[in-house]
């Protein structure tokens, strides 16, 4: 596992857009973030009730997409030039393989999460109160902090898993920016209550930022663990089935 | 260049993902519209006599226009032979939350349907003396105006206001289709509700405005005495308001509007046809992947060397390639567009939902400029396909800037309406007001949110901008495609 672990390390360090891509997730988040927070005022009554937490994560909407593109060309790429055979004749054990991609595209997506994270949240705590929106306290902050940091860690792990069972670049990350968008939008369209309720429970985006409600939590579709706990099975599904799919075809 | 087409045509019809795609279009568009009509239920709830819960589905009556209109008020009214005229002195225009657009007044109206045809005088809340006929029109009066007088003289109303009832200013004439030889003369007075966002406004609490009026004169042939109908009441049967005779004169107090139905942010009930197309991103998104793989996947596969070998021109290849995946992609939006608008048409209907009438123009504009959108939006993904020759960079590249603007406009609630309504002007989601068919109007106050079907700019401006975005990524493709080795 050292070893494996060492090669995909070595492979994602070493090519140049893995740089690039981190600095987009770090750049998108905190850029679309500041823009919201500073622009954001309580004036009207949607404003007011609206959750500073989620306010000043706003980015978290593009920094997600960037770490989807990361994930999927961890594998894709591999795809595209031909490189899986080389890895896979190197490294026969092909869950082995794809655990040691997990852990490397986990460790530096949360790396970068932090530094992407941890800004956003300051500039919420010290623009937002002087724009008329009440701050939550440090305990749920820290609970969306680091659940913000968790929900890209997850987003790249399904990224990945999708990635795995299509192998295009190009479909996989298609078919994850559709799975986290397709939820709250038909959600926000839906006039039913009820099927609201359920859409936002089951998406993986909608229940993952359950993770940053910090207003008003009992009217909200899903407590914000639980909905961590969605997109985390929604991670697990789509590398399970990556898994299997990479054992049974030929590379 | 026909060579060339023909080329890139057969490579995209040879392709078995390709044409997986191409059917994804239509599919994933009337799926998703189909699922978002059958979830999209209009009615009311309300208890009824033995204290159970009934509910009723939403209505809105068609004004002479054709078009949804908002007509409810409080009427008191005589029936008017002929040829004859009214005219009142209105004291005052109160109510509990004074709405700009509270209207109180006389009224010339055909029968006490509602969405008859009408012709009012009327003193509202902020916006002074109006003059307002068959729910769309409006015009202003004289400032500081109490005396109002209506005029019939066979299909002609004319509308006069005057401060001292001795001088007599016209403020309009107009020609009222469908009104019988006997109308309905009276006064009227209604309010629109506040806006949800806005301060005090407990739930379920009925704003009314009370017009106090005297001095009243109906000269013609009238039959009978003054008579007190709500007009346009709800299927709970609750009143719409109520009048008392106050010595000489009447105060009449109501709630309700009389205007265009512009939809849930103005406290109507219209859905927008736009509405039987939401699914539309998701076809979106399968155009966008489209349109990439149509060049990355030349890339990943080293055949854009041979495309190039064969033909040195590289702009014309970019040229035909947008070509091929636009219209292709127009094509099969289309195809989705014409399913998706009757099948969601008919599911919102069965939902209880009253749909915008539009005419069959206004329908080939919208579902013809959606497959526009899906073209334009295929041709972006072309040519950011060959700026980043990889699939993933493009594809998302793609999404950010044309799906993501438009999800955080629409359904974001935090998000202030003023960059939301910049997102819509510069993003390339823009284009999507290609959909919009309900006019705006001075005389009703409402969110106008693209989610009722209202986007900041006019139907063609948005779509302009999505093409202004699309010819800015060909033009870097065809510089970098000209200057990079393949």
């Amino acid at each position: 596992m050292g070893a494996t672990l060492h090669a995909e390390w070595t492979k994602a360090r070493t090519v140049p857009t893995t740089m690039w891509l981190l600095g987009g997730v770090v750049t998108l988040t905190v850029m679309l973030s500041a823009l919201v927070t500073a622009s954001t005022k309580c004036g009207s009554a949607a404003t007011c009730a609206a959750d500073p937490a989620k306010i000043s994560l706003t980015g978290i909407y593009l920094g997600q997409a960037v770490v989807g593109v990361l994930a999927v060309l961890a594998i894709s790429d591999e795809y595209s030039t031909g490189m899986i055979r080389v890895t896979l004749a190197a490294m026969p054990r092909r869950g082995m393989v794809l655990t040691a991609k997990a852990a490397v595209v986990t460790g530096m997506v949360l790396v970068a999460g932090v530094i992407a994270v941890l800004p956003s949240v300051l500039m919420g705590r010290m623009i937002l109160p002087g724009n008329g929106l009440v701050f939550p306290a440090a305990g749920p902050m820290l609970r969306v902090t680091v659940g913000s940091i968790l929900y890209l860690g997850l987003i790249g792990l399904l990224s990945l898993g999708v990635a795995t069972m299509v192998r295009d670049s190009a479909v996989a990350i298609g078919i994850v920016l559709s799975l986290l968008f397709v939820f709250p939008i038909v959600a926000h369209f839906v006039s039913d209550p009820i099927w609201q309720r359920h859409l936002e429970q089951i998406g993986p985006m909608t229940a993952g930022l359950a993770i940053q409600d910090t207003v008003d939590l009992s009217n909200q579709p899903i407590s914000p663990w639980t909905g961590l706990g969605v997109l985390a099975a929604w991670a697990a599904g789509a590398l399970l089935l990556g898994r299997l799919v990479l054992a049974m075809r030929d590379a | 260049m026909t060579a060339l087409l023909h080329a890139e045509w057969t490579k995209l019809r040879t392709v078995r993902g390709w044409v997986i795609a191409m059917l994804f279009v239509p599919i994933m568009t009337v799926g998703l519209s189909a699922l978002i009509s059958s979830g999209s239920e209009c009615g009311y709830q309300f208890p009824g006599p033995n204290g159970q819960m009934l509910s009723g589905g939403c209505s809105a009556p068609t004004g002479p226009g054709g078009e949804l209109v908002q007509d409810k008020f409080y009427f008191v009214h005589q029936a008017l032979a002929g040829n004859g005229s009214i005219t009142a002195r209105i004291t005052a225009l109160t109510s509990s939350n004074l709405q700009p657009w509270a209207k109180a007044g006389i009224i010339i109206k055909a029968n006490t349907v509602p969405g008859s045809a009408y012709a009012a005088m009327m003193v509202t809340g902020a916006r002074g003396v109006r003059m307002q006929w068959n729910f769309t029109q409006d015009t202003a009066g004289m400032p500081g105006a109490h005396w109002l007088r209506l005029v019939r003289s066979g299909d002609t109303i004319t509308g006069y206001d005057s401060a001292d009832g001795a001088r007599w200013t016209k403020v309009g004439a107009v020609t009222l289709g469908g009104l019988r030889s006997t109308a309905q003369v009276g006064l009227f007075a209604t309010t629109p509700q506040p806006q949800s966002g806005a301060a005090a406004v407990s739930v379920g609490q009925t704003v009314n405005a009370t017009g106090t009026f005297d001095q009243i004169i109906v000269a013609g042939a009238t039959r009978g005495s003054w008579a007190g109908t709500s007009i346009g009441e709800g299927p709970d049967g609750l009143p719409t308001g109520a009048y008392q005779q106050t010595g000489a004169g009447l105060s009449v107090s109501g709630h309700g509007d009389i205007a265009p139905d512009t939809g849930e942010g103005a406290g109507g009930t219209a859905t927008p046809i736009s509405h039987t197309l939401d699914g539309l991103f998701a076809g979106m998104i399968v155009a966008i992947v489209l349109g990439t793989s149509f060049i990355t996947a030349e890339y990943r596969r080293g055949m854009i060397r041979t495309t190039l070998a064969a033909c040195p021109r590289r702009g014309r290849v970019l040229a035909a390639k947008a070509v091929v995946a636009g219209a292709a992609t127009f094509a099969a939006g289309f195809i989705g567009c014409a399913i998706a608008e009757p099948l969601g048409s008919h599911l919102l209907r069965s939902h209880g939902n009253v749909l915008e009438p539009v005419t069959s123009l206004t329908l080939l504009r919208v579902e013809a400029g959606t497959a526009a959108v899906f073209a334009a939006t295929a041709v972006l993904g072309v040519a950011l396909g060959a700026v980043f020759r990889r699939g993933a960079d493009a594809v998302t590249t793609a999404i950010v800037v044309v799906i993501v603007p438009w999800f955080l406009a629409v359904s974001s609630p935090a998000l202030p309406t003023t960059v939301a309504d910049w997102l819509l002007r510069v993003s390339p989601s823009a284009a999507l007001a290609i959909q919009q068919t309900i006019p705006r109007y001075p005389q009703v106050i409402s969110d106008y949110a693209p989610h009722d079907g209202f986007f900041p700019l006019a139907p063609l401006a948005g779509f302009a901008v999505l093409c202004a975005w699309t010819a800015a990524a060909l033009w870097l493709a065809a510089r970098l495609l000209r200057r990079r080795d393949a």
